[in-house]
């Protein structure tokens, strides 16, 4: 436990070195979170609920998604750094050490997603708040449910980079499933639009993939449903994939293990 | 120049051979790329399945202002796309090997990558150059056809030059590289729009100080014969040549500018 919080805690800290990049980083997000706030309100101008969501409710998912583009890791955020220790080699000095891989990353990840969710989320969700009306829950209990729920979606997007990054083990560069898995993320986790805007049927089939867990989960439950027992699937939803994930990672990791041990000699 | 032309194509060469001696894996990149730039016209698409309108403009329109902004966006991006890797040679000390050549600054950091898998974008956006060109019902006349290659060579020189010109922050501030993706990447998503949804003080900024609304909007109001809802003068529509002049000389002298004030880390 001790082991885990410091791991964490290094985490954090990694990112609280360069607090420039983490301005830069607060811009870009605030710059990308007028563009889209203006395409939506013009987008309203025309209709006044789509796919459940009314002007108030897209507009905070909007200051959302910007932050959990930094907590969730969607693009960047240690993508490939796992993959390029894997290709030099460098990665058998980190299973050599007596702290599990995945555990590490994981722990280390989750100190990450900490120091962008207080110096990136939360500064620019204040600014979105006090620039554009949107819709705020009232009751406690969904603030709390809507933390977890952003939890468990830092933990489904490390179990995706994690496995993302392994392919290394077994291709020579690893820069093409990383491109595709960043294309795949943000589309159907809804970091570029809404799923509630998608037709019926894709929207439907993409809230139940993985990437659905990783920013449309945590939205759902901010701005929609009532309290109970749709909510209570969402997140239930979002720790399988967690618990899948994480699985089959370790398998994975075993596996490369073994080529990686055979390859290296 | 013929001679800096003659190197450039010769480095761009050994580069992209470089690239294809992999072909699974510049495959696999290419595919990746198309499938990441796909998703930002499926979000176009999305919003038409949604409304018939935005801001006035219909979902050929748009298209046709995406395709423009995308295609010029991609070739930028394909000839200097690495400049988001500058901080690192200014960090790492490897712009100080440049300066020592007996070749311009500017040229030696534009040529020294040539991302194949970039491509993947050009492709993309003429995909949906050629649906905008079928969904639309446009009065052609010579101009107007002649105003798609040009806007998209202009939108180009002027995306490269407002990326060049930032990309001068990393001789001050190392770690900034996203505050200029704001205008890069954010600059090109904007343009995809029609200006008019934007608020005053963005419409502002991308018509007078970083001129990106001459890469797709102007030239598609001309290519449409489309009333302007920003009220501006209607010779704002064939400006963007002279607006790519004028970018790429102040974006030279910017560059030339921060060269002269740079003072090497000593590495």
């Amino acid at each position: 436990m001790r082991l885990s919080f410091e791991l964490a805690r290094r985490g954090y800290r990694r990112y609280a070195a360069y607090p420039g990049a983490t301005y830069a980083g607060l811009f870009t997000n605030v710059f990308f979170g007028f563009l889209i706030a203006y395409i939506l309100l013009a987008v309203y101008d025309e209709r006044d609920v789509i796919g459940g969501y009314d002007v108030r409710d897209a507009i905070a998912y909007v200051w959302i998604s910007q932050g959990m583009l930094a907590v969730a890791g969607l693009f960047g955020a240690g993508w490939w750094e796992l993959a390029r220790r894997v290709q030099t080699g460098d990665v058998a000095t980190d299973l050599q050490r007596p702290v599990d891989v995945q555990r590490a990353e994981l722990m280390q990840d989750l100190g990450r997603a900490g120091y962008q969710t207080l110096w990136r989320a939360v500064p620019q969700f204040l600014l979105g708040l006090a620039l554009f009306e949107l819709t705020i829950p009232d009751e406690a209990g969904r603030w709390l449910l809507f933390a977890l729920s952003i939890g468990l979606a830092v933990v489904v997007s490390f179990g995706i980079r994690f496995l993302v990054n392994l392919c290394a083990f077994w291709l020579l560069d690893y820069r093409g499933p990383v491109l595709l898995a960043i294309g795949v993320n943000l589309v159907l986790s809804g970091a570029i639009i809404p799923l509630a805007f998608f037709p019926e049927p894709l929207d439907a089939v993409a809230r139940l993939t993985p990437f659905a867990s990783l920013l449309q989960a945590p939205i759902d439950i901010y701005v929609g449903e009532p309290l109970g027992g749709k909510i209570a699937v969402v997140l239930a939803l979002q720790a399988s994939w967690a618990l899948a994930l994480l699985a089959v990672g370790r398998y994975a990791l075993a596996a490369g293990t073994r080529k990686l041990v055979l390859q290296g000699g | 120049m013929v001679e800096l032309a003659r190197i450039y194509v010769r480095l761009i060469e050994a580069r992209v051979r470089a690239q294809l001696e992999y072909r699974l894996s510049a495959a696999l990149q290419l595919l990746g790329v198309t499938i990441l730039t796909a998703g930002d016209f499926l979000a176009i698409a999305v919003i038409f399945a949604n409304v018939p309108e935005l801001g006035e403009w219909t979902v050929g329109e748009v298209a046709l202002l995406y395709a423009l902004a995308t295609i010029s966006f991609a070739f930028t991006d394909l000839v200097i796309g690495h400049l988001d890797l500058f901080p690192q040679m200014i960090r790492e000390g490897t712009f100080d090997q440049i300066l020592v050549r007996p070749l311009p600054s500017l040229f030696q950091v534009v040529a020294s990558d040539f991302a194949v898998r970039r491509v993947g974008k050009v492709l993309q956006g003429v995909a949906v150059l050629a649906y905008a060109l079928v969904v639309l019902d446009v009065d052609w006349t010579i101009g107007r056809v002649l105003t798609i290659p040009l806007a998209i060579a202009a939108g180009a020189v002027i995306y490269g030059a407002v990326w060049i010109a930032l990309a001068t922050v990393a001789f001050w501030i190392v770690d900034a590289m996203e505050l200029v993706n704001a205008f890069t990447y954010g600059g090109s998503f904007l343009s995809q729009y029609p200006i008019g949804i934007f608020a005053r003080w963005l419409r502002g900024l991308v018509v007078f100080v970083v001129p990106i609304a001459f890469v797709a909007y102007f030239p598609a109001l001309y290519i449409l014969g489309k009333e302007d809802t920003l009220g501006l003068p209607e010779e704002l529509r064939y400006g963007s040549p002279a607006v790519a002049v004028l970018a790429a000389f102040v974006a030279a002298a910017v560059w030339r500018n921060a060269v002269r004030h740079y003072r090497s880390a000593g590495g």
